[in-house]
Formats: C-alpha cells, structure tokens, sequence
C-alpha cells in the first residue's frame, strides 16, 4: 500500500467507511432494489446490519488499544482512535441503533419514506465518528458539516407537515450561521499555527498570552460556534424550534446523537489547542453555563409541549456539562463523559416513550396526551418515571452520578459558587419533571383514545435504556473504569 | 505609488465581510437574502485561509479553502431544498410570516 492510504489508515478510517457505505447504499436500494412498502423491513434492517459491522471493526479497534495501549493516528494525523474517541462513538452506535428501531413504526404511521431516513442516520453518525476522532481542523469542519446536513434533512423530513418545514429552516439558517463563525476561527487558528492539525495548533497556542487579540478572536469565534451546536445559553434558540418541529424520533437522535458529538469536539478544542488560552475562554464558559440553566429551568416551566420542555431541558443539561469544562480537573473531565453517558440513554428513554404515543391522527406531543398512562401502558409509564426522576438526576438513578462528578470536581477545584448554583438549580428542575409524571400517574385522560401499539423494536429499546438508566445508576464501576481510561493519556 | 496590499488588509476585508453576513442573517426579513449572508461569513473564511497561505507560503488553507467552498454549496442546496418544500405549504419567503413555532 502506498504512503497515502496505509493498513493503519484503513483500519482507523474504517467504521467511517462502513457507514458511509451502508448510508449510501440504503440510499440506492430504497429506489433499486426495494421501491415497494412491503420491503421496507429490509431497510431497517440494512441499518443494523451497517451498525453491526462498523461495531465490530469499532471492538478490534478496542482490542487493538486495550493490548497494545497508546493511541492509533492516521492520515498523518489527521485522524486518531483512543479510548476517548472510542467512548463517544460506541455512544453514537447505540444511539443510532436505538432511533432506527423507533423509527420503522413511527415512520408507518406519519407515512413517511423508509429508505433515505435510515440511510441519513447513518451517513449523520458518519459525521459524528469525523467530530469524535478528528485531529485536523479540515476534517473536523467536514464532518461536522456532514452530520449537520444530514440533520437539516431528517429535522424537515415530513415535508407536508409545515411545522416540519419551519423547523428545518431554523435550524438550517441558525446552523449555518454557527458553522460560518466556526470556520471563521478555525481559519484564525490555522493563520496562527501555519498548520491544520490540532497538536501544531496547541504547540503554537501555548507560546502566544492568553489575551493575545488575535487568539481571543478566534476563541470567541470557535467558542460562539461550538456553544451554538451544543445549544448552550444565550446561542440556544434554534433548539426549542427544531425540537418540536421534527418528527420525534429525529428529536431524540438530535438531542442525544448531535449534543454528544459536539461535546467530544468541544472537548478536544478546548482542553487540547486552546487549552493554555483557558483564562480567557473561562469566563465565556461560565457564562454560557450559568445563562443556560437559568434559561433552561426558567422557560421549560411554562412549557405545555413535552419536546419542548425537553428541549430546554437539554439546554439545561448542556450548562451543567459545561460545568465539568470549567472545573477542567480530571475528575470534571470524568464527569462530562460520565454525564454525556447517562444522558444519552435517559434522554433517548424519554423521548421513546413519547414517540410510542404518537398514532394515527395524533401528534402526541402534548402534556396532556401523557395524562392516564399507567392505565393504559404500565410499563411504559414505569419506565418514563425512571428517565424522569434520573433527568432531575435524583439517586439511585444514573443522572444523579452524572451531575455527583461535576459537582465533587467543582467543590475540587474551588467553584463553590458555580456548585450551589447549580445545586439550587436541581431544585427547580424537579418541578417540571414531576409535573410529567403527576400527568402519567396522577390525572386520567379521556378513556376512548386509541391504545398504545408497541412494535418489538420499540420493546427492546425500551428496555435497553430503561436497564442502562438504571443499571449504571446502581453499578457505576464498570462505567466508570470506561470514563477513566478514555481520559488517560 | 501606493503602499502594497498585505496581509493585514486582508485580514480587514474578511472581518467586515463576517460582520456584514452577521449583520444581514440577523436584520434581513428575506430567507433567500439570508442565505446570501451566510455565503458571505463563508466567503470571509476563504479569503482569510488564502491570505494566510500567501503570507505562510503553504498550500493547506487552499485545500481548506476548497472544503469550504463544497460545504458552502451543499447547505445551499439543501436550504434551497427546504426552502421550497417550506414555499409549497405557506407561499411565504419571509422569516416574520414563517411564525408556526415560536422564535
């Protein structure tokens, strides 16, 4: 093989490639080879099969890791596989997997196309494994592009609805905008370095003041763009919109999926190149956080829409992960994988109950659509008081140990006044949740809505999320060992 | 004779170029004017990649600059895409009609 493309490359690079595969190729059979509505299974099924070989060249590549230790580069270094990039992308995997199972019956009733849907999942996650393990600025920009794209299409994808459309729009416009002031600072950083890739970048950063004016310009502009995808105060107004106008399933692939993928590039960026310039992006930092979960809290009160109380939920969930950023020591690093882990499988939780309310003739998406829903489904009313009470982060359920690490590496590195805040801001949280739940378990609905149809796509999911909500609420070791060594150098 | 063009002009062009497309995505009514905006802040991007390389004697920002120019093409394309499925159900182009869901 020639110096350009070499074993080592094709091994890193190939999950990236199987999925971009499978995407396409779903693409084409949908129109080829499976046009007619009685094969839209083999679609779905396409899907796993995609997610079950890039999950298998994803566990060599553990293997590869865990016996030879280190880190993997390739392409010169524009790409690289460590435990930390692992992390997330086993996050994306499961995430996508678990979106495409919700998707097939919530598709069948909105009458929708199968084929593009799950082959713009894929191609999406695609995106994301370039945020996740990409050391150059090019391939970061492109990646992130390629998953931001996919997720314009899938926000807009009922495209005679037209709140579908507008949200689409939003979020397109609003998108673009943080891509271009994104771009606009990698383009200052690469002036400073003279290099593209992230290790020349920090090399050249850590020579320069922290308020040197034409590195603070690029932190601002950098740092405007990555607060804008991860939708943290005061650059969140696209998140409510887009939230509640895509189709549910796609809300729970955006709120979970693209928050995730954004906070393993936050984290690279900012603990990497621009982490001897942290004086001068701290203050951006705390402000954005504490601006998030004010507002985040605040406006989710008045919420009667469930996505979007939800998603100003998640604008309060990124202010507390910012937290984890600022304390910055390696228990806080800890922590934001720990809770990008958990709230990954309780949003995803909270989001599939809502999708499996949705029927024919009914968006289900109002609180009160909740209303007598441990008599109608027990289980799933059971299941959306456990997403809820471990959003609130309530013990012994998985969110509590997520905000338990930002919190202790707060009071470690002297935050005292961040930790009350957001301690006290726990307390408001807990209203609107439980107004959720009193909806599921307190009021009863009207008696002559159609029942629940639940596909076994949806039953596994269901209970995939509910035992890992849980599960790593209980026994966290196992987890936390995998935090550990993604944050080992 | 004229002082000759440097880096730094360059610099001055891309920053006003940023904050016009800034100015016009949060001023203008019109999604198509707004789109133009947002060419212009990835326009500013690509002159500020091509005068560094000019003045680093490199060639990286170039191919950067030619990423950029795709993903510029590939949102626009899609935003016009959206765009239109948007026009065939409301007939309206401007952001202040597009008031379904609340801003």
């Amino acid at each position: 093989m020639s110096v350009y493309y070499t074993s080592t490359d094709h091994f890193v690079l190939l999950p990236a490639l199987l999925l971009a595969l499978f995407g396409c190729a779903t693409l084409l059979f949908d129109f080829w080879v499976f046009p007619e509505a009685k094969h839209r299974r083999w679609l779905l099924i396409f899907l796993v099969l995609g997610e079950v070989f890039a999950g298998v060249a994803y566990f060599r590549q553990q293997m590869f890791l865990v016996s030879h230790g280190g880190d993997l580069s390739a392409f010169h270094g524009a790409l690289v596989i460590d435990h930390y990039a692992l992390f997330f992308h086993w996050i994306f995997l499961v995430t996508t997997l678990i979106v495409g199972l919700i998707s097939y019956r919530y598709l069948e009733v909105r009458d929708e196309h199968h084929g593009e849907y799950y082959g713009l999942l894929m191609l999406a996650q695609c995106g994301m494994y370039f945020l996740a393990s990409g050391t150059d600025l090019v391939t970061i920009f492109v990646g992130l592009e390629t998953m931001a794209i996919s997720f314009y299409i899938l926000v807009g994808f009922l495209r005679s609805d037209q709140r579908s459309n507008e949200a689409a729009l939003k979020y397109l416009l609003l998108g673009s905008f943080s891509s271009g002031f994104l771009a606009y600072g990698f383009s200052i950083l690469y002036g400073i370095a003279g290099s593209t890739r992230l290790r020349d970048i920090a090399a050249a950063v850590s020579t320069r003041d922290a308020w040197n004016p034409i590195l603070l310009l690029a932190m601002a502009t950098t740092g405007v763009g990555l607060l804008f995808k991860i939708s943290a105060a005061p650059f969140h107004m696209w998140a409510p919109d887009a939230y509640e106008g895509a189709p549910t399933t796609v809300t729970a692939f955006l709120a979970v999926g693209s928050k995730a993928a954004s906070f393993a590039l936050l984290l690279r960026v900012f603990i990497g190149p621009l982490g001897p310039a942290r004086p001068s992006w701290e203050p951006l930092m705390i402000g954005a956080a504490i601006l998030s979960m004010t507002i985040g809290n605040l406006a989710a009160v008045t919420q009667t829409n469930t996505k979007r109380l939800l998603a100003y939920s998640s604008i309060n969930h990124a202010g507390y992960i910012l937290l984890g950023l600022i304390a910055g020591n390696p228990t806080g690093i800890m922590g934001v994988l720990i809770y990008v882990l958990v709230y990954t499988f309780m949003n995803l939780g909270a989001f599939l109950v809502l999708t499996s309310l949705t029927r024919r003739g009914l968006a289900g998406e109002d609180i009160n659509d909740l209303r007598g829903l441990m008599k109608k489904a027990p289980g799933h009313a059971l299941a959306m008081l456990i997403f809820l009470v471990s959003l609130a982060g309530i013990p012994p359920t998985a969110g509590f140990l997520g905000k338990y690490f930002i919190f202790l590496s707060l009071v470690e590195t002297g935050h005292y006044v961040l930790a009350v805040v957001g301690c006290a801001y726990v307390a408001v949280s807990i209203y609107y949740y439980f107004r959720m739940v009193k909806a599921v378990f307190v009021e009863t609905g009207e008696t002559d809505m159609p029942p629940l149809t639940v596909s076994f796509g949806t039953r596994v999911a269901l209970g995939v999320t509910c035992l890992l909500t849980l599960g790593i609420g209980l026994y966290p070791e196992p987890f936390l060992r995998l935090a550990q060594l993604s944050i080992s150098r | 004779m004229l002082a000759p063009i440097t880096t730094g002009h360059y610099l001055v062009l891309s920053a006003a170029l940023l904050l016009i497309g800034a100015v016009g995505i949060l001023m203008r009514r019109n999604v198509v004017v707004i789109m133009m905006s947002i060419e212009l802040i990835l326009n500013a991007v690509n002159i500020n990649l091509v005068a560094f390389d000019k003045y680093l004697h490199k060639l990286n920002g170039q191919i950067f600059a030619i990423f950029v120019i795709t993903v510029a093409v590939a949102e626009a394309a899609v935003g016009l895409g959206i765009l239109i499925a948007l026009f065939r159900n409301k007939e309206t182009v401007l952001v202040d009609e597009i008031d379904l869901l609340k801003w």
